[in-house]
C-alpha cells in the first residue's frame, strides 16, 4: 500500500464545478442560458450596514408605546390624486403571463390588506389584479401588451418603464410554452409564439421625448396619475436627473439583484449596478435638483427584511419596493414541492427557470393544474404577514434610532462593515470616521 | 361647430373639452385653429365626434383615439395616432416618425409621406400612406395592415409578427423575417377597402403583399445569424 501522502484534491476557484457546468451546458446546447430572477452572486448589499443606535446624544422612542409613522404619499409634484400608503414598501410590477392569475390576485389581496399598491407588468392590466389591489400601478412598457385608455384611467398611478435592475438595456421574452390563449390574447399575438418584449420604447427616445410622453400621459388622465419612472441601476445619478427633468412624480430605481422574469444569466449577472451603489447617487441628484422628498424615490432590488427597508430609507428612499421577496411569501421556492424541484433538476430555493412554466409552486405559469395549487386568498394573507412584519421591523430600528417617522432616518445613523460598502453607501466604516472617496482615514 | 384658439385656449382646456364629449353629444363637430406644433393635440378622445386641426401638430396628436374622427390639415410630428384604438386619423400633409405606432384599431389615413418607422409595434390598426414610408417601417408589426402606394425605405417589417403590409412602389429592403408573399383574392378584398376608406386612387392588383416567413417565432439557434 502505498503510504505517500498526497494532497487532498483541490477544485479550482476560477473553473468551479458550477462553472465548468455551464460551459459543459453551453457546449451541447448551443444558446446562452436565460432564467428569472436576479443577480445571484454576492454583491456589495444591506447587509454590510449596521444601525448606530440611539446613544447620548440622540434618545430612543418607546418600542409600541411611541408612534413612529410609516405612511408614505407618492406622487405630490405634478399629480392631483397622489397615492397615500400606509406603509413604505410597495410590490413591484410583475406581468400577468410570467405569473398565474391567481398569483396576480394575491399580490392584490396581500397589497390591499397591508395598505400598499400593487403593479401591473408586460402583460396589460388583469380584472384579477385591479379587482383585488384597491392601489394599483399600471406599467407602461415598451411591449405596450394590452395598454389602452380606459386601463390607464382606472389606474392608480402610471409607471412608464425604462429599464429594470435585472437587465439595463434589455428587454424580455417570454417563451411560447407560457403563452396560453389569454395571454396571446392580451398581447394581440399568436398563441404559442416567444413573445419579445422590446428593449426601448416604440415612440420615444430620450429625455425630450420622454417629456412630452408625459404630457400626453397626463392629458389623456387629467392630470390626475402620479407617473412613475423605472429606471435600471445603470447610471443612477444621471438617470434620476433626467427623470426629474422629464417630469416624473416618483422615481423607480432597481439595482441588480432585482429580479425579472426570464432573461440571460450572463446579463442578470453582469449589467448594471448593485442596489446599494445606486441608492446615494440618486439621492445626491434629488438633492442638487432640490428635489428630494418631491420627487420621491422608491428602491427595489434584494429587499427582504425590515432591516433593509430601514437601511434604504436611511439613505434617503422615500419607500421600497418587492417582487422576489413577494413571490417567496406567495409561495414561491417552498420546500415542501422539493421532490418535484428534484424532477425539474434543482431544488427548492435554486429554481428560477420561471420561464419554462412549470412551477411546482403554481407562481410563474399558466398550467392549470399547477395554477390551482396557489389559493389566492391564503397567498394573500401570507403575503400581507409578510409586509406587516417588514414595516414592524422598519420602525422597531427606527425608534431605536429615535425616530417618530421612518422618513427620519438619516446616512449618519449608519456605518458599514466593509470599505466597499462604506464607499457605496456613502456611510464612514465602523470605527472609524472614514467613507472612502469623502473624508480621510 | 366649435371652434377652439389654441393662441387663447390652454391645451389642457381644450383636451378636457373634447373627452368630456360622450356617445350622444350634439357638439359633433370641432375645429381646432392655431396649432402651431402644439404637442399631446386632442389625446384620449373617447367619442364620434370629428375634430379638425387647422395647422400643423407636434407629437402624439389623438394619442390612443377612440371612436372620435381627427383631421390634421398640415403635417403631423411623431407618433400620430399612437396607440389608437379606434376611429379615424388623417393627415393632409406627412407624418413623423412613429405614424401609427402600438396602435390597435381604427384608420390612420396619411396623404403626404410618413418617415421611418410608421406603424411600429402595431397591433390592429390599418394605416394607408398614399405616399412613402421611411426606414425600419412594420418593426415587430403584430396585427392589422399597412398600405403604400408610394415607395418602402430599409428594413420594412423587420421581425413582423401578423400585420400583412401592401407597398405599390419598390421596396429599398426588407428586414429580417420578412417576405413577399402571394395576393389572393382574400387579399386584394381587404385592400380594396383600405383604398376606398382612405379616399386613394389606386387598383388593388398594382400592390405587392408583404409578411412574416415565420422563422422567428420562436427562438432557435440556428436562426440567430439572421436577428
Amino acid at each position: 500500500m502505498d503510504a505517500t501522502p498526497h494532497t487532498t484534491p483541490r477544485q479550482s476557484w476560477t473553473f468551479s464545478n458550477e462553472t465548468n457546468s455551464e460551459i459543459r451546458r453551453a457546449a451541447v446546447t448551443g444558446i446562452y442560458d436565460i432564467r428569472g430572477g436576479g443577480a445571484k452572486r454576492r454583491v456589495p448589499h444591506f447587509d454590510d450596514l449596521l444601525f448606530l443606535g440611539a446613544s447620548i446624544s440622540r434618545y430612543p422612542l418607546e418600542g409600541y408605546r411611541e408612534k413612529c409613522d410609516t405612511a408614505v404619499t407618492l406622487g405630490t409634484r405634478f399629480a392631483k390624486k397622489p397615492i397615500e400608503l400606509k406603509i413604505p414598501v410597495t410590490i413591484a410590477g410583475m406581468s400577468f403571463g410570467s405569473l398565474s392569475g391567481p398569483a396576480k390576485e394575491a399580490l392584490g389581496r396581500g397589497a390591499t390588506l397591508a395598505g400598499t399598491s400593487t403593479t401591473t407588468g408586460d402583460g396589460g392590466m388583469t380584472e384579477e389584479e385591479r379587482g383585488h389591489s384597491e392601489k394599483l400601478v399600471y406599467q407602461y412598457l415598451p411591449s405596450r401588451y394590452g395598454m389602452n385608455p380606459d386601463d390607464l384611467r382606472r389606474a392608480d398611478a402610471i409607471e412608464v418603464v425604462v429599464g429594470q435592475g435585472a437587465k439595463p438595456g434589455g428587454g424580455g421574452m417570454l417563451l411560447g410554452q407560457k403563452i396560453t390563449e389569454r395571454v396571446a390574447g392580451m398581447r394581440d399575438l399568436p398563441v404559442g409564439i416567444d413573445q419579445r418584449s422590446a428593449c426601448r420604447h416604440p415612440d420615444w427616445t430620450g429625455p425630450d421625448d420622454l417629456e412630452i410622453k408625459i404630457l400626453e400621459l397626463r392629458e389623456i388622465t387629467g392630470w390626475e396619475k402620479p407617473i412613475y419612472i423605472k429606471i435600471g441601476g445603470a447610471r443612477p445619478y444621471y438617470d434620476t436627473a433626467l427623470a426629474v427633468k422629464a417630469g416624473a412624480d416618483v422615481v423607480v430605481l432597481d439595482g441588480m439583484q432585482g429580479g425579472t422574469a426570464a432573461t440571460q444569466d450572463v446579463f442578470i449577472e453582469h449589467v448594471g449596478q448593485p442596489t446599494l451603489a445606486c441608492i446615494r447617487p440618486a439621492v445626491q441628484a434629488l438633492q442638487d435638483l432640490g428635489m428630494h422628498r418631491e420627487v420621491q424615490l422608491v428602491v427595489s432590488g434584494g429587499i427582504r427584511t425590515g432591516a433593509d427597508v430601514a437601511k434604504a430609507l436611511a439613505l434617503g428612499a422615500d419607500a421600497v419596493s418587492i417582487g422576489t421577496a413577494a413571490l417567496v411569501a406567495l409561495g414561491d421556492n417552498d420546500p415542501k414541492w422539493e421532490a418535484e424541484y428534484q424532477k425539474l433538476g434543482t431544488t427548492a430555493g435554486a429554481y428560477d427557470d420561471w420561464q419554462e412554466g412549470r412551477d411546482p409552486a403554481g407562481i410563474t405559469t399558466q398550467d392549470p393544474e399547477l395554477m390551482a395549487r396557489l389559493d389566492p386568498v391564503e397567498a394573500g394573507r401570507r403575503l400581507r404577514n409578510y409586509l406587516n412584519v417588514l414595516t414592524l421591523e422598519c420602525q422597531t430600528l427606527a425608534r431605536a434610532c429615535g425616530k417618530s417617522h421612518v422618513h427620519n432616518l438619516e446616512p449618519e445613523d449608519l456605518c458599514a462593515l466593509t470599505i466597499e460598502a462604506a464607499a457605496m453607501a456613502g456611510v464612514p466604516l465602523a470605527g472609524t470616521g472614514w467613507i472612502p472617496g469623502k473624508t480621510g482615514f | 361647430m366649435q371652434t377652439i384658439d389654441l393662441a387663447t385656449t390652454p391645451l389642457r382646456d381644450l383636451n378636457a373639452m373634447l373627452q368630456a364629449q360622450t356617445d350622444n353629444t350634439n357638439q359633433t363637430s370641432w375645429e381646432i385653429v392655431n396649432p402651431k406644433g402644439a404637442h399631446a393635440l386632442a389625446v384620449g378622445l373617447d367619442a364620434p365626434i370629428e375634430v379638425t386641426v387647422k395647422g400643423s401638430t407636434g407629437y402624439y396628436c389623438a394619442g390612443m383615439n377612440k371612436q372620435a374622427t381627427v383631421r390634421v390639415t398640415g403635417s403631423a410630428g411623431p407618433g400620430v395616432a399612437e396607440n389608437m384604438m379606434s376611429g379615424t386619423v388623417i393627415v393632409e400633409g406627412d407624418a413623423s416618425q412613429y405614424a401609427g405606432a402600438t396602435g390597435r384599431g381604427g384608420l390612420l389615413v396619411v396623404k403626404g409621406n410618413a418617415s421611418s418607422r410608421c406603424g411600429i409595434s402595431m397591433k390592429g390598426i390599418d394605416i394607408v400612406v398614399h405616399g412613402s414610408i421611411g426606414h425600419m417601417s412594420g418593426f415587430m408589426a403584430q396585427r392589422g395592415n399597412i398600405v403604400v402606394l408610394g415607395d418602402a425605405g430599409d428594413a420594412l417589417g423587420d421581425s413582423l409578427y401578423e400585420t400583412r403590409i401592401f407597398v405599390r412602389g419598390t421596396v429599398k429592403s426588407l428586414g429580417a423575417d420578412c417576405v413577399e408573399k402571394e395576393m389572393r383574392p382574400e387579399h386584394i378584398e381587404i385592400l380594396r377597402d383600405l383604398l376606398e376608406r382612405a379616399g386613394a386612387d389606386a387598383s388593388p392588383e398594382e400592390f405587392r403583399r408583404y409578411g412574416s416567413a415565420r422563422k422567428l417565432y420562436n427562438f432557435n439557434i440556428d436562426h440567430a445569424g439572421e436577428y
